[in-house]
């Protein structure tokens, strides 16, 4: 039979800012264990939440940037489950009043576009850390808890069952980075947690409407997991309905080194959480004007941005896309620009040179050792006929290293162009004469004889030749021969 | 007559006449402890060494001829759900009888501020649950007007340490009358204000949308002077009402010429002691013969309250007290696994009133029930105080007995959960509705006093305090000392 794939995401994200959503402790990354710490957060007796207001902000932000309602009356609720990690025995969430709901989204698939509804975004608290003694749970003895992270603001974004593969998945899933990005609400940084995706499939006879028996997969945690671990537990939902079985309702955890999922637990095992109004914090009350204030003042998002830079800087629609799916590499770009470079030609580099290092070395553009001046100026050496194209890589490859800029390194190793006629055409000559069946060949007709010549003669003048003096000097010389 | 008799306001004055010493009242208060402790047993932490340090800054500031406040160098004692910096905070439960907190309740700060003498802190029934603090985890109070009977609970060591002259004005919290009704049970005065009057950063959290901090005190006007000093919005605290706090002691005025009186016939109960309602008429005669109005009013959401109560209470109880679970702070069991250490803990360390309670809130939020109890109680609690609402519009004051009965003996009720619960009857709407109300002392029912409680409508404070303290002013029922300790 033929399958229709329901997915829908639950997205769970850190905010940046500097204290925790209920108390004043930092909620720096990475800070020795249990440092980070307050009797608030470690949930002690007597204790009461205070909440950060700029949670409230970065929310209403986030709320209105996925084209959500934002409640006028909104309020929080405890989530009682017991887990060493939490110290209260119950996280302090939103439950039936979200700050935010009823929003969209919408994504890009090969060239499909598509709208996928948000069905809430909601304030909550991060629990704390278990280091487990041993190398598995099972293996350990005991467990340590390190709760820096307790109390670290999370906002929890949920999406309708809107998407219908792994590839909207993952779409969707970077299209919320770059919009978080965009707000400057988040680091978004999967490998560090800041940027966690639970995610609930289901299968259905293609044409019909009600929703099959879904699976919650945990443990997605990096783009390539969410596609692979919706990939797989798609073909396996397939596998046993083909057979004749039914899909149980339960949680799997996805093992992506092993790349399979494995059943956490099933629906009777599922807690009941006792929501209870959190009677220690107040409603929070969101005057319309302050979220009318908050929308006027959003930076571009990556679909205006997209839209802006088609249009300004005349990219197509695939480079535009490519290139504000990241705001730090739409910012290189419009810096770039700003210092004088021709935006086509900063995008290619960017797509091109800019990436291929990034990649080899696994940093983001925001730890590129070029800077966008830098590059501009070398892009300006370029378009001055300082040096040639072939040349500038070879530049740039130095700059990545070196950190000089472009005008020091094409001076120190005497890379400047040549574009003195009389020296080019000595080389010019030199080339054809030692090349006469080449010559004779081109005069026969043999356009594609000259590729070799011109070869020849950057060869001769160690790249340095202006190529485009050197293909127009040849086929003058080979005529007057 | 011994200082451990007088109040806060006349010590106050002897002590700035330079008649006494800080120290020397100090020592009064611990030698009268040391006296009738073992009969009382209303302490569970006595934190002497400290006493004696607070109340030497104070004669030195005396010396010096500062300023000091009313409470300065007057011995006064803290309920044990108060959490202190570096002295233990049990909330009289044995989970917790090792916990030293690493921070003061901000009650507690502000009352250092004033320079406060802490002669420790008292028993109550454990985490604030009961009313008779039989639930304590460590041992029985008595009631010093007869050492067979309770002092009332929750708060029944502070007011069994005021009452027996351990202590010259203590702290109580109430979130079902547990400061009105020991208050009531030991002939003392003791107020639970408005919800939000006072910040509960500190106060170990039983049911926290019910909890409120209060004094317990000898009469109105030190009753008055400790609201002075514990009342304010509290940047801890987001429940904290960010109102400018009145002055008290302005309210002492001896006048309820016009105050309109109501007198809800629901809080007439079946099972209430006649001679309680004897002192109530009596009381309300004496009010409208001193120039207030009196008319009889319905509250028709009463009979409802004390169900709602006990699904409410017990639910964000069932919340708050999920920590006490041996992880990182508190008593441990070690279990087999993680779950088998909770087990093991909370069995070990928690008293049966506490589990039932813990029971009783888990069930009324379970998915299947959660509409059915939880919900429909929060729908109650609406109701109960819009009785309230409705009602003062047409009066300043409602007048209702504290407590059915005076103080009963110990033991009697410890079987009978539900005639236990009923204790609270008169004062539990008051907190389901937020406002503020007092229990002053009006009469005495074989030797044992007869507390008259006043309500008031959100933040009438002041209101309580003329009314009370007009009543006060015209009778001697507060000038009553138990005859414990004395040689007969």
């Amino acid at each position: 039979m033929d399958y229709e794939i329901v997915i829908g995401l639950e997205v769970h994200t850190e905010l940046k800012t500097h204290s925790k959503i209920f108390c004043g402790c930092s909620t720096k990354f990475g800070s020795e264990q249990n440092t980070n710490v307050c009797p608030v957060c470690l949930g002690l007796p007597g204790v009461l939440p205070v909440i950060n207001e700029k949670v409230v902000e970065f929310a209403i932000r986030v709320g209105v940037a996925l084209n959500c309602k934002i409640l006028p009356f909104s309020k929080f609720d405890r989530k009682n489950y017991y887990y060493p990690d939490l110290p209260k025995n119950f996280q302090t969430s939103q439950y039936d009043l979200p700050i935010a709901i009823n929003g969209y989204l919408d994504i890009e698939v090969n060239g499909v576009a598509k709208r996928i509804g948000v069905t809430r975004v909601h304030m909550e608290e991060d629990a704390g850390k278990l280091v487990h003694s041993g190398a598995t749970i099972t293996s350990s003895d005991y467990a340590l808890v390190d709760y820096n992270r307790t109390g670290v603001p999370l906002l929890e974004i949920v999406s309708e069952p809107d998407m219908s593969s792994p590839e909207e998945a993952k779409a969707y899933l970077e299209k919320i980075k770059a919009i978080l990005e965009y707000l400057d609400v988040s680091d978004c940084k999967m490998e560090e947690g800041s940027l966690r995706c639970d995610a609930n499939i289901s299968l259905r006879p293609r044409g019909t409407k009600p929703l099959g028996t879904k699976a919650e997969i945990k443990n997605l945690n990096s783009f390539r997991s969410v596609q692979r671990g919706l990939e797989y537990e798609a073909a396996r939902q397939e596998e046993v309905l083909e057979e004749g079985g039914r899909i149980i309702q339960e949680t799997r955890t996805w093992d992506e080194g092993k790349g399979i999922s494995l059943s956490m637990r099933n629906k009777e095992q599922l807690n009941d959480y006792r929501f209870l109004p959190e009677p220690d914090l107040v409603p929070i009350i969101v005057d319309p004007a302050r979220v009318e204030a908050i929308r006027a003042s959003l930076p571009e998002l990556p679909d205006a941005r997209k839209q802006r830079l088609m249009k300004e800087y005349g990219l197509s629609e695939y480079d535009a896309a490519l290139i504000t799916a990241s705001k730090a590499m739409a910012d290189y770009l419009d810096q770039g620009v700003q210092c004088h470079a021709d935006a086509k030609t900063v995008a290619n580099w960017l797509m091109g040179e800019v990436s291929k290092h990034l990649n080899n070395e696994g940093i983001s553009i925001g730890a590129c050792p070029v800077s966008p001046k830098q590059l501009a100026e070398l892009i300006a050496l370029i378009d001055k006929g300082t040096i040639s194209n072939k040349i500038a890589k070879s530049v740039f490859e130095d700059m990545w290293t070196s950190r000089k800029d472009a005008e020091v390194i094409v001076k120190e190793k005497g890379l400047v162009q040549i574009s003195d006629s009389s020296e080019i055409i000595g080389i010019v000559d030199a080339v054809i004469a030692a090349n006469p069946q080449s010559v004779a060949d081109f005069n026969a007709g043999k356009e594609k004889a000259i590729g070799f010549l011109v070869g020849q003669t950057m060869k001769q003048s160690k790249g340095r030749a202006n190529p485009d003096m050197v293909n127009s000097l040849l086929r003058e010389r080979m005529i007057i021969k | 007559m011994e200082l451990f008799k007088h109040t806060a306001h006349q010590l106050h004055k002897r002590l700035v006449n330079k008649e006494i010493s800080a120290v020397e009242l100090t020592e009064a208060v611990l030698i009268r402890c040391e006296a009738v402790e073992e009969d009382v047993q209303a302490y569970i932490t006595k934190t002497r060494d400290n006493a004696f340090v607070q109340a030497q800054a104070v004669d030195a500031k005396i010396a010096q001829g500062q300023a000091i406040s009313v409470l300065a160098g007057i011995p006064g004692a803290l309920k044990d759900n108060l959490c202190t910096k570096g002295v233990r905070t049990t909330c009289a439960s044995q989970i917790l009888a090792e916990f030293i907190p690493p921070y003061n309740a901000t009650v507690v700060e502000k009352l250092i501020t004033a320079d406060a003498v802490f002669v420790g802190k008292t028993n109550m029934d454990e985490f604030a649950m009961g009313g008779s603090t039989e639930n304590s985890g460590f041992f029985n109070t008595h009631n010093p007007w007869d050492l067979a009977r309770v002092p009332g609970g929750s708060s029944g060591g502070s007011a069994a340490a005021v009452a027996a002259g351990q202590a010259i004005w203590a702290l109580g919290s109430d979130t079902g009358g547990s400061i009105r009704q020991p208050a009531a049970y030991c002939g003392l005065v003791g107020m639970k204000p408005t919800y939000g009057r006072v910040s509960r950063y500190g106060l170990v959290a039983y049911a926290s949308s019910l909890d409120q901090i209060g004094p317990i005190t000898r009469d109105v006007t030190d009753c008055a002077h400790v609201l002075n000093i514990i009342c304010g919005h509290d940047a801890k605290d987001s429940t904290s009402i960010n109102t400018l706090v009145p002055d008290y002691t302005k309210s002492l005025v001896n006048q309820v010429k016009g105050l309109k009186i109501g007198l809800p016939r629901e809080y007439f109960v079946a099972g209430m002691d006649p001679e309680v309602e004897r002192a109530i008429n009596k009381a309300i005669e004496q009010l409208v013969a001193l120039g207030a109005e009196y008319k009889e009013i319905s509250m028709p959401h009463t009979e409802y309250a004390l169900s709602a109560y006990y699904m409410l209470a017990p639910a964000e109880a069932s919340s708050n007290l999920a920590r006490y679970d041996g992880v990182s702070f508190g008593r441990r069991v070690e279990g087999t696994d993680i779950i088998d250490m909770y087990k093991k803990t909370r069995s070990a360390y928690l008293g049966a009133e506490v589990k039932r309670r813990i029971m009783l809130g888990t069930y009324a939020l379970s998915a299947g029930y959660h509409d059915e109890y939880y919900l429909k109680a929060l729908k109650v609690r609406t109701l109960v105080k819009q009785d309230f609402d409705k009602a003062f519009e047409n009066v300043d004051v409602i007048i209702t007995p504290t407590a059915p009965t005076t103080a009963f003996k110990i033991g009697e009720n410890a079987n009978d959960p539900l005639a236990m619960y009923l204790q609270d009857v008169c004062t539990i709407p008051v907190n389901l509705a937020g406002v503020p109300a007092i229990s002053i002392p009006c009469g005495f029912a074989g030797g044992m006093p007869i507390g008259l409680q006043i309500i008031a409508k959100p933040l009438g404070e002041e209101t309580l305090i003329r009314a009370a303290y007009t009543f006060e002013q015209n009778n001697d029922y507060h000038k009553g000392f138990p005859t414990l300790g004395e040689v007969k």
